[in-house]
């Protein structure tokens, strides 16, 4: 009995003394199971999205001819891109420069190879959720590899987005020069705007969320400037080429609505309320858009067509992504419906007037649909989400804010791509040549054929 | 013996289906073929309504019994018309012999199922 009053009388002492060392000093900040469980999560539905999602929503809408050039030039985004990010692209877009002068619009080399990155450290970058650190700042909850992961998935995905605009007529060797070079010098520069906490854009006030202007209309300007810039597809007669396997396109349309999920809902770096409403405004938004879209076909051209309805689907995407964490089921309502009316526009009138061959809409669909998704979270920002009120709230500034963002990155972006074709162009070509565009790419690039008679 | 090959409309195959069945032709092949040449079709994609010179048909291949010949046309002629442009087209080749592989009889007997039609 007395060895147990010891030991009790102990066990107090010892309770009581790492009490008041808890009170005393800041808690040692510690990685969050659950963000981080979500996280991880995340980052797979993001590459879901590259591989297969958009591998097969772009594969099924070329020529069969053409497939399987489409699924290489995104697969191999997939390995070349990871690969660039950790040894250039996460540092250039995430670290701080210690260049003075320019640490507003690139990041510096600290990071390069994730240098000096621990397993157990906390990730620098955070939406909801954060902690106090033992020196008075601010931490997030998840690690910061997470973090740079997630990122690197964004990473992929936006040149593979360019794939749309130039599909059916690209030389591989061209092709993969340009998308390293326009993701070193186009894509890492502008991430670091908006996202980065040096990045001039962030200071300015721009809202975000999930890449709405790094991702969708970066990419989206980038394709109308490649699809110009390349020329028309020697068999485009001024009207869309038919798709050749319309179920691959549904498939992949329904992987990059299941991976969006982890792209938006993901981006608030937390598995929390915001990621939630994240969710279901993404939810909300493509179906709207899908809708539209198929009544719009329906209405318009008689009948509601598969390619339509899928196409609908990802416009909504696109145009949720940079407000999915500042609006609600009503800002979610408006942009899903507005996005598929104007997009519709774009694609069935617009396109064929100007006479341009964007082969698969990249920019119809991701730069018109984002460029509409950064203005309307200007507009329908909502203080009920986050503490950011657009237009539609009083905070006309906000719009403003947005419409500088955009600019930026329209001119941005479109300056760059041209620069880096020309470049590109003049020492290795970018067009395939006429047979080879003939014959299709699969065979002559490849040496691989999609569909063969073979057993 | 004759070997009959139609063009159609794919809206028709079920109706051409039909009458070959009534018409008493106890088998017959079909694959889908993609026409090129002067005339098009109107298409949509994405919301672009436009005349696309890619016209996708279906093609059925029948080898008949002179006997039937006569039928098996009007059948395909009576199912397969709408009227508008586009119907299709027939074509009707000599087949020079037949053979059934399982008993390797030859001639017009080939064709028919014998077993099957003493049955009935």
């Amino acid at each position: 009995m007395k060895k147990n009053i010891i030991t009790l009388t102990a066990l107090l002492a010892l309770f009581c003394t790492t009490a008041s060392a808890q009170t005393s000093t800041a808690v040692t900040p510690k990685i969050d199971s659950g963000d981080t469980a979500w996280m991880i999560v995340a980052i797979a539905f993001v590459l879901l999205m590259s591989i297969p999602g958009l591998a097969l929503f772009y594969g099924g809408l070329v020529r069969r001819k053409n497939v399987l050039n489409v699924f290489m030039q995104v697969f191999i985004l997939v390995a070349v891109i990871s690969v660039e990010w950790i040894i250039i692209g996460y540092s250039n877009a995430f670290s701080s420069n210690p260049i003075e002068a320019l640490k507003p619009y690139i990041g510096g080399f600290d990071w390069a190879f994730l240098n000096n990155i621990g397993i157990n450290d906390l990730s620098p970058y955070f939406i909801s959720h954060s902690q106090p650190t033992a020196d008075g700042s601010t931490i997030g909850t998840i690690p910061h590899i997470a973090f740079i992961m997630f990122q690197c998935m964004f990473a992929v995905i936006t040149p593979a987005l360019i794939i749309g605009a130039f599909a059916e007529r690209i030389n591989f060797k061209g092709f993969l020069i340009f998308s390293v070079l326009w993701s070193i010098f186009i894509y890492n520069p502008v991430a670091h705007w908006v996202w980065s906490g040096d990045g001039w854009l962030f200071k300015l006030g721009a809202l975000d969320f999930a890449g709405g202007t790094v991702v969708h209309i970066n990419a989206g300007v980038a394709a109308i400037v490649t699809a110009i810039m390349l020329g028309k597809r020697r068999d485009y007669k001024g009207h869309a080429i038919p798709a050749h396997n319309i179920t691959y396109v549904v498939m992949g349309a329904g992987l990059l609505w299941v991976g969006w999920f982890g792209f938006n809902a993901g981006s608030g770096l937390a598995a929390d309320g915001l990621a939630a409403n994240a969710l279901m405004v993404t939810h909300i938004a493509a179906a709207a858009a899908a809708l539209t879209w198929a009544l719009l076909d329906w209405f318009l051209d008689k009948r509601p067509t598969i390619v339509g309805i899928s196409t609908g689907a990802v416009a909504g995407l696109v145009a949720i992504t940079p407000a999915a964490g500042f609006v609600g089921v009503a800002g979610a309502l408006i942009i899903g419906v507005t996005v598929s009316l104007i997009c519709f526009f774009m694609v069935a009138y617009v396109k064929p007037k100007l006479g341009y061959d964007d082969s698969l809409d990249a920019f119809g669909v991701h730069g018109v649909g984002g460029i509409i998704g950064a203005v309307l979270t200007g507009l329908l920002a909502t203080p009920a989400i986050q503490a950011y009120s657009g237009a539609a709230y009083g905070n006309l500034h906000q719009l403003w804010v947005q419409i500088i963002a955009i600019g930026a990155t329209i001119l941005f972006s479109g300056l760059g791509t041209a620069i880096l074709f020309l470049v590109v162009d003049k020492i290795f070509g970018l067009r395939a040549s006429d047979k080879q565009e003939a014959i299709g790419l699969d065979e002559t690039q490849h040496g691989e054929t999609a569909y063969t008679n073979f057993d | 013996m004759k070997k009959i090959e139609a063009i159609i409309r794919k809206s028709k195959f079920e109706d051409v289906k039909q009458a070959l069945y009534n018409a008493g032709i106890e088998w017959f092949s079909y694959w889908d073929i993609t026409g090129l040449g002067k005339s098009t079709e109107e298409q949509v994609v994405r919301g672009q309504v436009f005349k696309s010179g890619y016209i996708q048909r279906r093609m059925v291949s029948i080898v008949v019994r002179d006997i039937n010949l006569e039928k098996t046309i009007t059948a395909i002629l009576d199912s397969a018309w709408t009227g508008e442009t586009g119907d299709g087209k027939l074509f009707i080749y000599d087949i020079e012999e037949t053979y059934r592989i399982r008993t390797k009889e030859s001639g017009p007997e080939a064709l028919y199922n014998k077993e099957e039609s003493a049955k009935n």
